[in-house]
């Protein structure tokens, strides 16, 4: 009798996420597996097409292809470059100086504002041609290019807008150093090793967790980024397709031209190209990552 | 000895501290530029305005027709403050019964719930828009506020962790006192999770402060658009004629994150530190 109860009060509280759960992912996952196989413009009922949309997708559409190249460049270059400025200044401030907690706030701040339209507006303002980065670069006698409207450098706005953000990743990385067990350090200064000796044989090795969660979250996220492409490039991904980040192509097959079916089966594609990535750093992760306790965490 | 300490850290502080003021040199030079003279903007990379002048944010205050900008700050607080409430509320629940209460299949929920954390929100995007169309929501507050109320995975995931912190001895005594379920939760755990509720509160009204996507797509109507699409809207209107205004109301809709930043300051290093939360 009481087990009945306590069953009933765990789903009462639980049925919040329950009911969230069928009615916004298993329900919807389902609806857009099915509209991937139809034609549906949200006003006419959706047309069965089978595979039309999938074929469309990996034979006739150039501007995807440009759209998956140019998200594989964006990830493949903000997310290393991003967690290096992380782990390099945590591995800076984790000296023990003071105004850390300063530091902390000031390294912070871009990760906490960078998401806004404020900031891809201020981007948009500094990358300019005549903006305040060349500028500065003029004060050195650099003539710089016109980052925003030149294909060639487009996606580096976008790169250097989410490298600047590194603050978050980093308070990560301080978090995991301040877990270092000091007697290894101890032990280990007794036994002559340095500092890059250590740095190397117990530091590094101990933070691999943190490195693979900061990679993996980093990843997942980067796949997803719409607003900085979005606003910098005045929602058409251009100049030449140069900053069309996929999600922001989704958004356009899927909200300007009313190609819901089509945009469901990007979804899917994106799905794919996450799920691969994610599962291929979980494979790589059992010959770099190391686990303190023995990996009795896979 | 003690002079090459003192060399070390002074090298130290000026790496960093010079560091920190170039990666900050944009926001600092937007603040300032906002109360520049039109010309100065294009033209000087100083912080300092040769003369300090309010006009940018009056006339972005007011310079769209119809409506002024003061609405969607309304509009933005409105769906923050709403989402705030519906995601605490309904995730404080939620990571209630996982941390605390034992019931079937407690455990593949669980794993579900982290699942939905991975996923990207594009493949639910669609359906999910086409629900809110049928329902009639599009260009309303409730696609962006009702979900909210179902718990955020994150949240929950945060909070389960903070609860199991707290010592099941409180419980057994609660429930020895005849204490239900929900008194136990609304009395005892929910008080004493008042940092993890309060982590969550924070990142919720940012995130939503912020969202772009999601307002993007649902609202359309001048009168119900939110700070962040008022900005892209003056974006387009007014183009490179008004950078002056577009920048003051930009400044000005950095304001609440950094206010609720500075007062909440140390619920965000924990919130970042335990659950990898992002800004």
């Amino acid at each position: 009798m009481r087990k009945r109860q306590m069953y009933a009060a765990g789903y009462l509280f639980l049925s919040p996420w329950l009911i969230g759960f069928v009615l916004l992912y298993l329900g919807p996952i389902a609806a857009s597996l099915y509209l991937s196989f139809t034609r549906y413009d949200l006003l006419t009922p959706p047309d069965w097409i089978g595979l039309a949309n999938y074929r469309q997708m990996f034979t006739d559409d150039f501007r995807l292809g440009d759209s998956v190249r140019v998200t594989f460049r964006y990830v493949l270059l903000s997310v290393p470059i991003r967690l290096a400025f992380a782990l390099g200044l945590a591995l800076l401030l984790n000296q023990g100086m003071r105004l850390l907690g300063l530091y902390r706030t000031i390294y912070y701040i871009p990760s906490l504002l960078g998401g806004s339209v404020a900031i891809s507006i201020l981007w948009r303002q500094v990358f300019d041609k005549t903006g305040l980065f060349n500028r500065m670069l003029a004060l050195v006698g650099i003539e710089g290019p016109n980052w925003i409207a030149d294909p060639k450098y487009a996606i580096f706005s976008l790169v250097g807008l989410s490298v600047w953000q590194f603050g978050a990743v980093m308070i990560i990385f301080l978090a995991g150093l301040k877990q270092m067990p000091q007697e290894l350090y101890e032990a280990a200064t007794v036994d002559g090793a340095g500092a890059i000796r250590k740095f190397a044989s117990i530091t590094l090795p101990l933070l691999t967790p943190v490195i693979f969660f900061n990679l993996t979250l980093s990843l997942i996220g980067a796949f997803q980024t719409f607003t900085k492409a979005f606003i910098i490039s005045g929602g058409t991904g251009g100049p030449i397709n140069s900053t069309l980040l996929y999600s922001l192509y989704l958004y356009i097959k899927g909200f300007n031209f009313l190609e819901m079916g089509y945009a469901a089966a990007m979804a899917w594609l994106l799905l794919v190209i996450v799920a691969v990535m994610t599962g291929l750093l979980f494979l790589s992760s059992r010959y770099w990552v190391f686990y303190a306790d023995g990996g009795s965490r896979k | 000895m003690t002079l090459r300490r003192s060399l070390k850290a002074l090298s130290f502080h000026l790496v960093v501290a010079g560091f920190g003021i170039l990666m900050l040199y944009p926001v600092l030079w937007l603040i300032t530029a906002s109360m520049k003279p039109t010309t100065e903007i294009f033209t000087s990379s100083s912080l300092l305005p040769s003369t300090i002048t309010f006009e940018h944010y009056h006339n972005g205050w007011f310079g769209l027709r119809n409506v002024w900008f003061g609405r969607f700050f309304l509009n933005s607080a409105l769906i923050s403050a709403i989402a705030v409430f519906g995601t605490v509320l309904s995730s404080a629940m939620v990571a209630f019964a996982f941390a605390r209460i034992t019931f079937p299949l407690r455990s593949l929920f669980f794993a579900l719930m982290l699942g939905t954390i991975m996923l990207p929100g594009h493949v639910t995007l669609i359906p999910q828009y086409i629900l809110f169309h049928e329902l009639g929501w599009v260009d309303t507050f409730l696609p962006l506020t009702v979900p909210k109320f179902f718990g955020d995975a994150f949240y929950i995931f945060l909070m389960v962790q903070f609860i199991r912190g707290i010592p099941t001895e409180l419980d057994e005594s609660a429930r020895i006192d005849g204490c239900g379920w929900f008194t136990l939760w609304w009395r005892i755990i929910l008080p004493l999770s008042l940092p993890a509720l309060l982590t969550a509160a924070i990142f919720t009204f940012i995130g939503t402060w912020d969202d772009f996507f999601g307002q993007l797509i649902y609202l359309s109507d001048i009168k119900k658009l939110t700070v962040p699409l008022g900005l892209r809207l003056f974006l387009d209107s007014s183009g490179s004629s008004n950078w002056g205004a577009v920048l003051a109301m930009s400044v000005l809709s950095l304001v609440p994150s950094m206010a609720i930043f500075f007062i909440g300051q140390k619920y965000f290093t924990q919130g970042i530190a335990t659950t990898g939360l992002k800004g």
